[in-house]
């Protein structure tokens, strides 16, 4: 697909592989590959490590003007240098490791989760040039290495020995199993339209546009839609962030898996799940929201990593929007949701994919059948389903003495 | 698991025969939901409770015996700290004890005052307890800070008036202590006018919300038996379908002449008591709303209450009137001298609180938390 | 329809995020230090006591260690040593001053009540609260040459209360003045001696409204 390139591409475009071509062109040539790797290696750290900063601020200044206040304002210039600030209370703070708990897993957990989280990000396409490592399996592994950061978790309650912890661990697991699910379903009709489980292809799979301006990316179909809304439900759930964040909890558990953790391995946890929320709101850009394609066809100037960042943050913004407005969900109700409301709905939603692309030869009045038997392949399940899951659920009306 | 060393036993394992290991676990007193330092030991089958023992007086304060050792005036800023939340209704409710025990009466003026202050203590308790009960449920704060800043402004009312923001000590024996300043009417009316329109953006963030509904239906049910045989009062036990409020039943102070409803729930669960808060709310403003109107001129102070050397002859007396978390009432015995011979605390939130085991068995931790809030306590008043 | 109402919750919260841009009824943060709130007049923080003059605090003090403050104070933070001797007041009748005259304010719960009990307008509530000290001990027992602040300042801080203070202790004074005037000439009608007439009615006494002049316009 690289051969459908626009031929007059910008500087802007290629400015990332003119920098690396002029870094790697000092070295020999032995050395060349080796250097490539490291430099996306390093790009990659420091891009999501400073993107890891500033999104802790920005969710604070966020939550805070939603919650009508200003937010951290007092370290630097409107509060910028705060994450910095932040980074070094962590740092020089007291490690504290409870006598009863397992030294070693105490240890590894965050380890393991900040290097799990970040083993994803691998796979995304950030630009068209821009690709730590094309895959042929890209999806398949970057789920793989999403599913063990919830074993990290896993393992932080359990090693922390205390009870709080432990109640974590076992949500925690509970979560992983409800959520992987759904998770993996509903990215699975992309890949069946793809027919590949390569990002780049998947991406490239999404290019074009009808009449210059409506881009052919998968979350303007229905089942691309649903898709979408659904792979972001699981992922909120798989990042364990609100309103999934049971493991963490504050208000029951006091702070979960996280209890018996201080300092920097406190920081560390803490990054590890800004870096899962940015590498699944990475992978939605990449399976729905066409990835680093342009909107309209007139916008392509823009370098397209730009693109990319900015759907990217748009997601970032819903997270953190959903956060501020949603209240938690109990254990029970969050398996519920998963295996009775987004399983079956992910599995028919998968039968609508294969009818979308069956279908993708109708033309003339038959295109706007095909439109509304998936919509109604969508919409219906998800009011019938919806009805159940909520059931013995409603506003009440109250009686006067 | 098996270490039952001293020191070593943080995960002890309660051995039943029916359900295998249990988890006891003891949340509190430095928990951070349970609003302040209570504690609750928890018995888990998985995340199930199969047994709560509430553990209370961490906060213990000697209150009523500080109460026999200070004169009756002295005890009126101690009363403020009682429910911190509800400094107003507290002077107000011990203010009723003492008056009936001394015969003195309240001029009209002071008494209209004291509807307006109790109303506004009951909008800024539910909205608090309302954002407290959401933060409980996991809200990441917003509807807390929501809550907190509406009850801002009806602190600054406060202050102006009382010159404190939460310990009010604004109430007196045979009155209030000062006249309301000049322009303070017109910025309460300001408030009540604008509260509805808060109310409403309120709910549309909570009371609709999928979520909030199915954490709080069904949760924490309280049958009416169950609650009047405790003497649970106030918005729990009208939650259970009682209508008893003592505004109507005693009908105390002026407030027979205000037109206001007690709403009723059904379930007596968790968003029962949620709603019915919120409905209190939306009649408070009414009565607020009626009494601005209508507040008469003259005296604030019964001239004839004296502020030194006040001694009550002896006998006893009860007063009690409705607080926002339920009956709050002061129980004296005087002897004549200038401290009562016996001042009890009848406290709401420590009586609603005896059944939280019955209101927990059967549900999650998750569950034991919003429960906990649900009831509405301050732990300076359950534990005096 | 299931998701309708975190919709609602959704735009609530937008709209809260929007508002706290330009709506200053929803964006309420005051940012201390650099701005801080005007205090209502009525703002109680910790008990001072009033001198006439501030040049002589201590032989200016309204107290006269009657003690009803200390006996009335709830949580008992306040301490008064009474003197064996009298010295002449503001007024320069001759009054008991107190010698020790202590607020412990670790233990003062600003209630107000010393205030309210004390017969002398003696002590008023102070408006300070950027108290904060390095010592919890002898930094927060405050003594009377601490407490001690002129009857300007209470002006200052609350304006209308002090008016009230000074118009009642002026009408006290002047009915005293009367009421020795009347004595005075029922003395005299009676036989004449010169009686301590010097002593009772000094010349030296400072015009009652001296220290209210600067009062209102501070």
């Amino acid at each position: 697909m690289i051969a459908t390139l626009p031929p007059a591409e910008s500087w802007l475009e290629r400015f990332p592989l003119l920098v690396r071509d002029w870094i790697t062109g000092h070295l020999p040539e032995s050395l060349g590959w080796l250097a490539v790797s490291l430099l996306a290696i390093v790009v990659i750290l420091a891009a999501f490590g400073l993107l890891f900063a500033y999104l802790t601020l920005a969710e604070r200044k966020i939550l805070g003007r939603i919650q009508n206040r200003p937010g951290p304002n007092r370290t630097g210039w409107f509060g910028l240098l705060q994450p910095f600030a932040d980074g070094i209370k962590a740092v020089t703070k007291e490690d504290v490791v409870p006598r009863e708990a397992d030294a070693v897993l105490h240890f590894l957990a965050p380890v393991l989760l900040v290097a799990m989280s970040l083993l994803g990000l691998a796979v995304i396409p950030f630009g068209r040039h821009l690709l730590a490592a094309n895959l042929e399996a890209g999806v398949l592994y970057f789920f793989a290495a999403g599913a063990a950061t919830e074993l990290a978790v896993f393992m932080a309650g359990w090693a922390s020995h205390n009870k709080y912890s432990l109640l974590a661990a076992m949500r925690a697991l509970a979560q992983l199993i409800s959520y992987e699910l759904p998770l993996l379903l509903s990215v699975v009709p992309v890949v069946m339209l793809a027919g590949s489980l390569s990002t780049t292809h998947i991406v490239d799979a999404q290019g074009g546009w009808t009449f210059g301006w409506i881009p052919h990316w998968h979350v303007l179909t229905p089942w691309g839609f649903a898709g979408f809304v659904m792979f972001m439900i699981a992922a909120l759930a798989e990042s364990n962030r609100s309103p999934f964040d049971l493991p963490e909890a504050e208000s029951e558990l006091i702070a979960g898996h996280l209890t018996e953790y201080s300092g920097f391995k406190y920081a560390l946890f803490f990054m590890a799940e800004y870096f899962g929320m940015c590498g699944l709101s990475a992978m939605a850009v990449t399976l729905f929201l066409g990835g680093w394609q342009a909107p309209c066809a007139f916008l392509e100037f823009i370098p397209s990593y730009v693109w990319f960042t900015a759907k990217l943050l748009t997601l970032l913004l819903g997270f953190i929007w959903i956060r501020a407005t949603l209240p938690r969900l109990r254990m029970d109700q969050l398996t519920r949701l998963a295996w009775k409301f987004l399983v079956p709905l992910t599995l028919l939603n998968l039968a609508n994919a294969a009818f979308w692309s069956l279908s993708a030869g109708w033309s003339g009045p038959m295109h706007w059948v095909r439109w509304a038997i998936a919509l109604t392949v969508v919409v219906g399940p998800f009011l019938l389903l919806g009805r159940a899951l909520t059931a013995g659920v409603a506003p009440r009306t109250y009686r006067y003495a | 698991m098996q270490d039952l060393s001293p020191g070593g036993a943080h995960v002890r394992a309660v051995h039943d025969e029916f359900h295998g290991d249990l988890l006891e676990v003891s949340m509190g007193p430095h928990h951070p939901s349970t609003h302040g330092v209570f504690r609750m030991v928890v018995t888990l089958d998985g995340e199930r409770i199969v047994k709560l023992k509430p553990v209370f007086g961490y906060l213990h304060r000697n209150h009523e015996k500080l109460g026999e050792g200070t004169s009756y005036l002295g005890s009126m800023p101690y009363t403020d700290r009682l429910d911190y939340l509800c400094s107003m209704t507290n002077n107000w409710a011990y203010a009723v004890a003492v008056e009936k025990l001394a015969g003195l009466t309240v001029p009209e003026r002071a008494e209209y005052v004291r509807v307006i202050l109790a109303e506004l203590t009951r909008l800024l308790n539910h909205t608090c307890l309302a954002g407290f009960l959401m933060q409980d449920c996991g809200c990441s704060g917003t509807p807390l800070m929501y809550a907190f800043r509406e009850r801002e402004k009806i602190l600054d009312l406060f202050e102006s008036l009382s010159g404190s923001r939460m310990m009010c000590n604004y109430q007196r024996f045979g009155g209030c202590r000062v006249d309301p300043p000049a322009d303070w009417l017109a910025r309460a009316q300001t408030l009540v006018d604008g509260y509805t329109a808060f109310l409403d953006e309120f709910e549309a963030l909570l009371t609709g919300n999928e979520i909030v509904m199915a954490r709080t239906q069904g949760v924490g049910c309280m049958s009416a038996a169950l609650a009047v045989s405790a003497g649970v009062t106030g918005p729990a036990l009208r939650a259970t379908g009682v209508a008893h409020d003592l505004r109507k039943v005693d009908g105390y102070g002026v407030y027979p002449r205000f037109n206001f409803r007690v709403p009723l729930g059904a379930h007596g669960d968790v968003y029962d008591r949620y709603m019915i808060r919120v409905l209190e709310m939306r009649e408070s403003v009414g009565i607020l709303q009626q009494a601005l109107a209508g507040l008469p001129g003259g005296p604030i102070m019964n001239p004839a209450a004296k502020l030194r050397g006040f001694r009550p002859k002896a006998g006893e007396a009860y007063g009690r009137i409705e607080g926002p978390k339920g009956e709050i009432g002061f129980y004296l015995i005087s002897d004549g001298s200038p401290n009562p011979w016996r001042y009890r605390v009848r406290p709401p939130s420590f009586i609603n609180l005896t059944i939280l085991e019955d209101m927990c068995l059967g549900h999650t931790v998750a569950d034991a938390v919003i429960i906990l809030g649900s009831v509405d306590i301050v732990l300076g008043e359950v534990d005096r | 329809m299931l998701g309708s109402g975190i919709l609602q919750g959704l735009a609530v919260t937008a709209k809260n995020f929007l508002g706290s841009y330009h709506d200053p009824a929803r964006y309420t943060t005051v940012e201390y230090p650099e701005v801080k709130q005007q205090l209502p007049e009525a703002f109680r923080n910790f008990p001072f006591l009033v001198t006439e003059n501030a040049t002589d605090p201590m032989g200016t003090l309204r107290c006269v260690a009657c003690q009803i403050c200390e006996k009335e104070c709830p949580p008992q933070c306040i301490f008064i040593e009474k003197s064996k001797d009298k010295k002449p007041d503001a007024n320069g009748k001759l009054q008991i001053y107190p010698v020790v005259f202590a607020i412990d304010t670790s233990v003062c719960m600003s209630c107000q009540i010393c205030v309210e009990v004390c017969p002398f307008d003696a002590i008023k509530m102070d408006q300070v609260y950027e108290i904060a000290t390095t010592d919890r001990f002898d930094a927060l027992l405050l003594n009377r040459e601490q407490l001690a602040k002129p009857n300007e300042y209470f002006h200052q801080i609350h304006p209308t209360e002090a008016a009230e203070v000074d118009a009642r202790l002026a009408a006290d004074r002047k009915a005293a003045e009367e009421k020795a005037k009347a004595a005075a000439a029922a003395k005299a009608a009676l036989p004449a001696k010169p009686a301590p007439a010097p002593v009772a009615k000094p010349a030296v006494v400072p015009p009652p409204t001296a220290p209210q002049s600067p009062g209102p316009a501070a």
